[in-house]
């Protein structure tokens, strides 16, 4: 049998879905996992990246806080921040994660409230708009399309990093991957594919649904301007 | 007796104990990692650029190119490596495989914007002067088109480095190895930190050797400005 048929009968088998550990549990902690990861990623990037561009200020904090975590291996820092007060466990695994939800959205944000038509802001400021009414009715409507975009790639992202919580055994669909490594290739060459398969579904059904959502919820006079 | 008490207080996060008495096994680490990254990124290149001008010289190939690199490039790692382990095998090969496909979506697409950037009146200029499209490719256009190639080898390059790590999955993951031994083996927090930093300095070396590689190769940026 090639292991692609082996994936095959390891996916039509009912157990490997509803067993503990099985594809429908190791689905509901990824979900919760990277859901987690990425509403505190916006919690914390999306409030400073608005403020500093609206200030026009820290352009230079937003480009380095992207480079420095681009260098960083998502397998050390899920390896580390169990050993802090975090403590093992699912906060960890979430810590690690919304470091790297925090550069898109981070950049995003503050590009997207920095290239509103500076014709609209002056005209905004000329019609007697307060600095925080600016924001609220006229930057932060424009930048939507940057918002969303950068929640996109966030999302997409967390959910394809929250695989590698497996290594330290934070649970997750990558759980099922390694699972099938521990196997060894010839017993658990099925189920390796079977996991890859699923994750990789995963990723990209949520980077269409996304694509979609980020479609809709554009304003329509904005749409086909970028 | 005091002193020695003193000299081994548990589970530190850095040990210069460590570092010496591992050398060896750090540095074979280190190799593996730097062996990796240079290759996948070498291989990576020699394909991602040809398939750039290819997008650059037929527009109708633009849209799939960049599409199906993208494609790869959503899909995680570790599916990535699992798909290609049950066929390839738990070797360097597998991990290699990987970090190229990973690789890829970064140098076209950089590539690609560097070439689109060279100005209609130079290439016309060009034409002009008898140029035909693939001395035109060589002499004028690839040469413009160096800042955005290098961007896309740098962001290659640093992502790959971080990426490497993944592949202790298939048991060739260098610095990723390390630290991951590292966990298992009692939380040994003096062997993830420096896997660790040693992973962030090599990125952080390789980013600056293209830099230098950039300036040396792009010496009319530099001049008149």
């Amino acid at each position: 049998m090639n292991p692609l048929e082996q994936a095959y009968v390891w996916l039509n088998d009912p157990l490997n879905w509803t067993n503990p550990g099985g594809v429908l549990e190791r689905l509901s902690e990824h979900l919760i996992i990277s859901a987690a990861a990425v509403a505190l990623g916006c919690l914390v990037a999306w409030p400073l990246g608005i403020w500093l561009g609206h200030r026009g200020r820290g352009g230079p904090i937003v480009v380095l806080v992207s480079n420095v975590t681009l260098a960083i291996p998502t397998v050390a820092l899920l390896t580390i921040l169990p050993l802090t007060v975090l403590g093992f466990g699912k906060p960890a695994v979430i810590a690690a994660l919304t470091v790297f939800a925090v550069p898109p959205l981070l950049a995003t944000a503050y590009t997207g409230i920095r290239e509103v038509d500076r014709g609209a802001r002056d005209a905004a400021r000329g019609m007697g708009l307060s600095g925080g009414q600016l924001l609220w009715r006229v930057e932060l409507p424009l930048a939507v399309p940057y918002l969303a975009a950068g929640f996109r790639t966030a999302a997409v992202q967390v959910v394809a990093t929250a695989t590698l919580a497996s290594f330290v055994n934070g649970g997750g669909l990558g759980q099922i991957i390694s699972a099938g490594f521990g196997l060894g290739m010839n017993a658990g060459g099925g189920q390796i594919l079977a996991g890859g398969l699923l994750v990789a579904l995963l990723a990209l059904l949520v980077e269409g649904t996304l694509a979609v959502s980020q479609k809709v919820i554009t304003p329509t006079g904005l749409r086909g301007r970028r | 007796m005091f002193l020695q008490a003193y000299d081994d207080p548990g589970n530190p996060w850095f040990s210069w104990r460590y570092v010496q008495d591992n050398t060896d096994t750090i540095l074979a680490a280190l190799r593996e990692h730097l062996t990796l990254t240079a290759q996948a990124v070498l291989i990576a290149a020699c394909v991602a650029i040809p398939l750039a001008v290819l997008a650059y010289w037929f527009r109708p190939l633009t849209g799939p190119i960049l599409a199906s690199s993208g494609v790869l490039y959503t899909i995680p790692s570790l599916a990535l490596f699992a798909f290609i382990a049950p066929y390839v095998g738990t070797g360097t090969t597998t991990v290699l495989i990987g970090l190229v496909l990973y690789a890829l979506l970064l140098i076209i697409r950089n590539s690609l914007a560097g070439l689109n950037q060279v100005p209609g009146a130079v290439r016309d200029a060009a034409s002009g002067m008898g140029y035909g499209r693939f001395a035109r490719l060589v002499r004028i256009e690839l040469p413009l088109a160096v800042p955005g190639i290098l961007t896309g080898l740098r962001l290659a390059t640093v992502s790959t480095v971080a990426l490497v790590t993944v592949g202790d999955l298939v048991g060739h993951g260098g610095l990723g190895t390390l630290l991951l031994a590292g966990f298992r083996n009692n939380f040994y927090k003096a062997q993830i930190l420096t896997g660790t930093v040693l992973c962030v300095a090599l990125a952080l070396v390789l980013d600056l050797l293209w830099i230098g590689v950039g300036r040396l190769a792009t010496p009319w940026l530099r001049r008149g400005r």
